[in-house]
């Protein structure tokens, strides 16, 4: 289980989070939602190490994480899919999940069972990312997190600008990894996504957690958005 | 000597000048293409390059073996050297963009003034490992068609093609690196985007670290190789700092073979012209060359248009 406590960070001297608290367990999608500036993003970057925690306590299943040098954190077994995918874009598709599969000295039958999971990544292994379209770049993205066997995945807005039927591809594969077993932290802005899939919600203002709801209590009782998304 | 022999002589001396300063300059552009880092002290690591080579090779009773020596050791010590300040100063920067300009001009003269102190100011000689003259032929019009001569003075040493070979091999080993091993692979994933590297387990200081040694470490190799045919000075570094700029602005920031492209045009040009008329002639033409390259293409013969 992926647990937060009490953090605070920031960029330079902005604070953005001011004692934020949260968990992923294995098994579950909790997603983070809030208003834009809340916090979201700068949380995922904190787990993975990208900015400095200025207090508080980040741990993978007991032991510390927060204070690991960044290119540790993954190797924990934290895949991180950021928004606006930023692969490397003049690499080839193949090179690109050759890092993720570097990250945690993957065997190499978990390449296969990526590219299973995105068989047109597999046609396009030579292509450069760049050269991809918007939707098989964010399956690329999320197959390099893939190739990590992560225990813990950060999707930060994994459907921004996809047609429908990428948006339903990349649900399917969240989906069968929170089958898995993998603790899945998710952000998200399209409500019907979040409510169909999440089982646990968090509230993020003002860089503070302030509240989790179940996502089927939220399901039944959808008072809680306005208050603090006013939708 | 008729023109034709005379620019061909002029070219040869150019293609030495433009194999050095390739290698100079591939590492410049790599530094700054990997860690965006503008490197003043480039030219410093090239001088004492050179001025190891000479420690090196003194040290080891001249010679052949002494030659073979330097050209192992100068570029190794000075890589280490390199990494030692890109993890004393660079990193506790963060890689700021001026505050790096600042602290590698610093740099700059600690070397400089070290070496002085250390080396003085003489201009010292390393013997070539080989240096036979080869002279070459021409062709020219006679009676029963062309036939070849061999024009008095038209000539190279074996030692300078030994130069041009070199820097083309070291090249060819540098864009294998890059390309074809998991190290390059590395540093490219860095170059693109430095913190999705981290987020995929690349340790990105120790990345840093290992460029800015290799980008030195090709400036000393140029500084071994060319002191055989320049000696070795504490002050040679400022001039080949300025040609390499020229270079890889010219070439585009970040890009080998741009670099490549640029400094057999800059290095082609210079012996020319430098020969036919004078070596100011060719600095003014080089620097007017990069005006316009800066006016009319400024991202660089081969470089990309920031997205």
């Amino acid at each position: 289980m992926l647990e937060v406590r009490g953090i605070d960070a920031g960029y330079g001297p902005v604070q953005v989070l001011r004692g934020l608290s949260l968990s992923a367990r294995p098994g579950e999608i909790t997603c983070l939602l809030g208003r834009n500036g809340a916090g979201k993003t700068t949380t995922m970057k904190v787990i993975m190490g990208l900015l400095p925690l200025k207090a508080g306590r980040i741990t993978l299943d007991g032991a510390d994480i927060g204070s690991l040098p960044a290119h540790e954190v993954p190797r924990r077994g934290i895949g991180y899919i950021p928004q606006g995918r930023r692969l490397f874009s003049e690499l080839t598709v193949a090179q690109n999940l050759e890092i993720g599969m570097r990250t945690r000295r993957s065997p190499p039958q978990v390449l296969d069972r990526v590219l299973e999971l995105f068989p047109r990544l597999a046609d396009r292994m030579g292509q450069r990312a760049e050269t991809l379209s918007g939707g098989e770049q964010q399956m690329l993205a999320t197959a390099r997190a893939l190739c990590l066997e992560p225990r813990v995945l950060l999707l930060d807005e994994p459907t921004e600008g996809l047609q429908p039927s990428m948006i339903e591809a990349i649900r399917q594969v969240v989906i069968r990894m929170k089958a898995e077993g993998v603790a899945i932290l998710l952000v998200e802005q399209r409500l019907d996504a979040v409510l169909s899939a999440a089982d646990r919600v968090v509230f993020i203002e003002n860089g503070r957690a302030r509240e989790t709801v179940d996502a089927a209590d939220l399901r039944a009782d959808p008072a809680v958005l306005k208050r603090y998304l006013g939708v | 000597m008729d023109f034709g022999p005379y620019l061909m002589l002029a070219s040869l001396e150019g293609a030495v000048t433009a194999a050095v300063l390739a290698l100079m300059a591939a590492g410049l552009s790599l530094v700054f293409g990997v860690m965006r880092v503008v490197n003043v002290a480039h030219g410093e690591f090239y001088m004492l390059g050179a001025v190891l080579a000479w420690v090196v090779a003194s040290m080891a009773g001249g010679g052949a073996a002494g030659f073979v020596l330097a050209l192992a050791v100068a570029p190794l010590v000075v890589g280490a050297v390199a990494a030692a300040a890109d993890v004393t100063v660079l990193k506790h920067l963060d890689y700021d963009p001026e505050r790096t300009i600042v602290a590698t001009i610093g740099l700059l003269y600690i070397l400089q003034q070290l070496t002085l102190m250390g080396y003085g100011p003489e201009a010292r000689p390393v013997e070539p490992p080989f240096n036979a003259r080869i002279a070459l032929p021409w062709v020219e019009w006679g009676q029963g068609g062309p036939q070849l001569y061999w024009p008095w003075g038209l000539s190279i040493t074996s030692y300078k093609l030994f130069v041009i070979g070199a820097a083309a091999a070291v090249l060819a080993g540098l864009w294998a690196l890059m390309t074809h091993t998991r190290i390059g692979l590395m540093m490219r994933a860095t170059q693109l985007d430095g913190e999705m590297a981290q987020a995929f387990g690349i340790p990105v200081e120790r990345v840093y670290a290992l460029v800015f040694g290799l980008g030195a470490a090709l400036a000393a190799l140029a500084g071994v190789l060319i002191v055989p045919i320049q000696q070795a000075h504490y002050l040679m570094g400022g001039d080949a700092l300025l040609l390499s700029f020229i270079v890889v602005i010219i070439g585009g920031l970040g890009s080998l073979a741009g670099t490549v492209i640029a400094a057999i045009l800059i290095g082609m040009s210079d012996g020319i012209i430098s020969v036919f008329f004078s070596p100011t002639l060719a600095k003014i033409i080089a620097t007017l060359l990069v005006a316009f390259v800066l006016v009319f293409r400024p991202e660089g013969l081969m470089g990309k248009r920031a997205r």
